[in-house]
């Protein structure tokens, strides 16, 4: 939420609150770090950020549905905005915008920070 | 299912081209959901079209009839909007149906029109193998051709027809840019590439492989993302902001719905009790006069009354449906209506049902989901509609003194929230059990694509109140009419001596006293019971059957004669009896109606109206047998 609203429009908060800016900063870095440890899902991402997805633990028929939308492993997504309380939330994926349900969203699991592919 | 359907194209897809110079006689319209596709075929039809239900499911069918330069004409089949062929859910196992003609009632297309988003090509492309692999002659109509401009992406036409073996056309279906080319595929009169074999593919990431593939052989460029639609969708669905829009948008569709749209009925009202006022004065005395006035006239007007309400609430759905903004209230309200089973999409039907559950029930078809669908509109009824209204006034003002409570609220009103909030609560107590055990959902993933916002096209708002009014009018002119012309008989037969029978001796009057036994119970006598019996054809009707039975001449639901009678005929704890009964009660032959045609059979109206009826008589009965303790 936090890292959401720093988008949205707090860069002027930033420059005037050096003390706002740093905390921001910190809690990024906390995020970064549950990020690598834990085998990360779509429901990890914060707005703004953007993932590559590994695989899909859904049943057959709804992975298909899923991937028809573009939710296909190897897809780049990023998370867009939120309901509010944060569920359902919108991902770009393929060139659409896709609201998912957090426990859907769950089960997107995608790539750790570390492995992620990079493009050369 | 053969392994090829999933998303294959079969070998070489032998494409039979027409005879050339001659028009098809039926064309599919397929493609996926938000390409467009209903803007296409409004485009080319125009008010030459009809809309039914496939027989026998939930999906719409819409057929129109496109007429070419020469005369010539085409009938067009609209299909569901699909992601892919595979029958896998009921709307693509129509589209199957109908493009490989295992549908009776449906006539074998012997074309297709594909309608992609021009600006999506890379994920909407992969339709384009399955539909190639019927081996039908197939138009690719790559839509959105302006949106894709105006954002900076491009695809050489040319080179993916060449790929796929297909014609492309690059069109704006909301500009009419490029039609002319989808009317020269339907005369039999545009050049075709030499078709092609397709690759034979079974999972969707090949499929989607294989669309990229194509989509660059076609220098296709992916337009950049929608500046607009970014920019207000942080203002629309800002955690604060967001909320606070989504109220706005409520409160005025509320508003104009209830007060705003009052003159506007008052005038149509207005215009029946003058015009029945001239057949009246007009017409010498006969029963025929009789009929017309009071039953037809009256009958007919009292539905009718609802027109500017029905059609102000289908410009709003349709405003926020072609804009965008739709989808993102179904986000902001997917919590909540998580929270009784039911989704986002839920939310705006259910709004509409308190104006009337008729149009409430014909906008449930933007939820996509059939259990989801069919849940919604099992507990539509329950809202308090505006037919509902005029009975709670009238037995409220009869029963409660006009008394303040807290120094602000009159009890009435209190009495009045608390009908709402019944009517309410029982929808939602249903919606749990229905979402619990019947309609169970299992654990489908709820979807919602976002579209990029538009401005919704004059042509298309018309278009759709156009249709909407007309299923409303039909109903209007068919079923009520009917049931008010069998009470108008009922109420006027046996005819003795030249004079019709006193209201307790006629048809109606026996009925009523038949079903007596039934309803003593529920603190209701026979006078009652003819009211219940004639507001099964919607539900104010009990005001005008009353005011006839109890011998006035102008009924009206603020008449001090009408509820002094009540007050006479009903116990206090009947009457509250008789409220309950309204709030519960599928009183509404219109509604049940269009139950069937949106569920495609008599199963759930019936089980709906056995449901209803059951908790508006236990219900009544609880009330009147517990009253007595208050």
């Amino acid at each position: 939420m936090r890292k959401a609203k720093r988008q949205a429009g707090m860069r002027h908060l930033d420059k005037n609150f050096r003390a706002a800016h740093t905390r921001i900063e910190m809690q990024l870095s906390g995020n970064n770090g549950v990020l690598e440890a834990s085998p990360g899902s779509l429901v990890d991402l914060r707005r703004g950020d953007e993932a590559v997805l590994s695989e899909i633990d859904l049943p057959v028929e709804d992975a298909r549905r899923l991937m028809e939308l573009g939710f296909l492993p190897g897809a780049r997504v990023v998370a867009g905005q939120s309901a509010p309380g944060g569920d359902p939330r919108v991902f770009q994926v393929d060139g659409s915008e896709i609201a998912v349900r957090r426990e859907t969203a769950r089960r997107l699991k995608i790539f750790r920070k570390e492995n992620l592919p990079r493009p050369a | 299912m053969s392994e090829c359907h999933d998303c294959a194209g079969c070998g070489p897809a032998a494409m039979a081209p027409f005879p050339s110079g001659t028009a098809a006689k039926a064309v599919a319209v397929i493609g996926p959901p938000n390409s467009g596709k209903t803007t296409l075929f409004n485009r080319l039809t125009g008010l030459r079209q009809k809309v039914a239900n496939f027989p026998g499911v939930t999906v719409e069918q819409h057929t129109g009839i496109a007429e070419l330069a020469g005369g010539q004409v085409v009938e067009l089949i609209d299909l569901p909007g699909v992601y892919s062929l595979s029958p896998h859910s009921e709307d693509e196992q129509v589209a199957y149906d109908v493009l490989t003609g295992r549908r009776d009632d449906t006539p074998k297309p012997e074309a297709v029109l594909l309608v992609l988003d021009s600006t999506n090509l890379g994920r909407h492309l992969m339709l384009a193998a399955p539909i190639l692999a019927l081996g039908l002659p197939s138009l690719i109509i790559l839509n959105m051709a302006d949106d894709l401009r105006s954002r900076g992406g491009t695809v050489d036409t040319k080179a993916l027809s060449r790929e796929l073996g297909a014609p492309v056309a690059l069109v704006s279906a909301r500009q009419g840019e490029g039609i002319e080319q989808v009317r020269d595929f339907l005369a039999g009169t545009m050049d075709l590439p030499t078709p092609r074999s397709l690759p034979v593919l079974h999972d969707v990431p090949k499929c989607r492989e294989w669309a990229g593939r194509i989509g660059s052989q076609a220098d296709y460029r992916p337009p950049i993302a929608p500046k607009w639609t970014r920019r207000l969708d942080r203002v629309i669905l800002h955690p604060v902001a967001g909320p606070l829009i989504f109220a706005l948008v409520v409160i005025a569709v509320f508003q104009s719905i209830f007060s705003y749209v009052t003159p506007l009925m008052d005038g149509v009202k207005w215009l029946f009790e003058v015009s029945g006022n001239w057949i009246a004065t007009s017409l010498p005395p006969s029963l025929f006069r009789s009929l017309l006035v009071e039953g037809v006239w009256k009958g007919v007007g009292s539905v009718i009354v609802f027109l500017p309400q029905v059609l102000l609430l289908f410009l709003f759905i349709g405003i926020l449906e072609d804009s965008g903004y739709l989808a993102r209230a179904a986000l902001i309200a997917d919590r909540t209506m998580a929270r009784f089973g039911l989704q986002g999409k839920s939310f705006i039907p259910l709004l509409s049902a308190y104006a009337c559950a008729v149009p409430a029930i014909l906008s449930t078809r933007t939820i996509e989901n059939k259990r989801d669908r069919i849940a919604t509109i099992l507990i539509a009824p329950f809202m308090t509609c505006a037919a509902r209204f005029p009975v709670y006034t009238l037995i409220i003002a009869a029963f409660l003194p006009n008394r303040r409570l807290l120094g602000f609220l009159s009890v009435r009103t209190v009495a009045m929230i608390g009908l709402y909030a019944l009517g309410f609560v029982m929808a939602v107590l249903t919606a749990r059990i229905l979402k619990s055990s019947i309609l169970k959902s299992g654990r489908t993933p709820f979807l919602l694509e976002m579209p990029a916002y538009r401005w919704p096209t004059v042509q298309s708002l018309g278009l759709r109140l156009f249709d909407r009014s007309k299923v409303f009018l039909r109903r209007a002119g068919t079923v009520i009419l009917l049931v008010t012309v069998l009470l108008w008989t009922a109420a006027h037969v046996p005819y003795t001596h030249g004079h019709p029978p006193a209201i307790r001796d006629s048809l109606a009057g026996t009925l009523g006293r038949t079903i007596e036994p039934v309803i003593k119970p529920l603190g209701f006598d026979w006078k009652i019971g003819i009211g219940l019996i004639t507001s099964f054809a919607a539900r104010e009707t009990i005001i005008a059957t009353l005011g006839a039975i109890y011998g006035m001449d102008h009924p009206d639901s603020t008449s001090m004669d009408l509820q002094s009678a009540l007050r006479q005929d009903l116990t206090p704890g009947a009457a509250v009896a008789l409220l309950i009964f309204f709030a519960f009660a599928m009183q509404c032959v219109s509604t049940v109606a269009v139950v069937r045609r949106e569920t495609g059979g008599w199963k759930w109206p019936i089980a709906q109206f056995a449901y209803m009826s059951a908790l508006a008589y236990g219900g009544a009965f609880l009330a009147q047998h517990l009253w007595r303790y208050v």
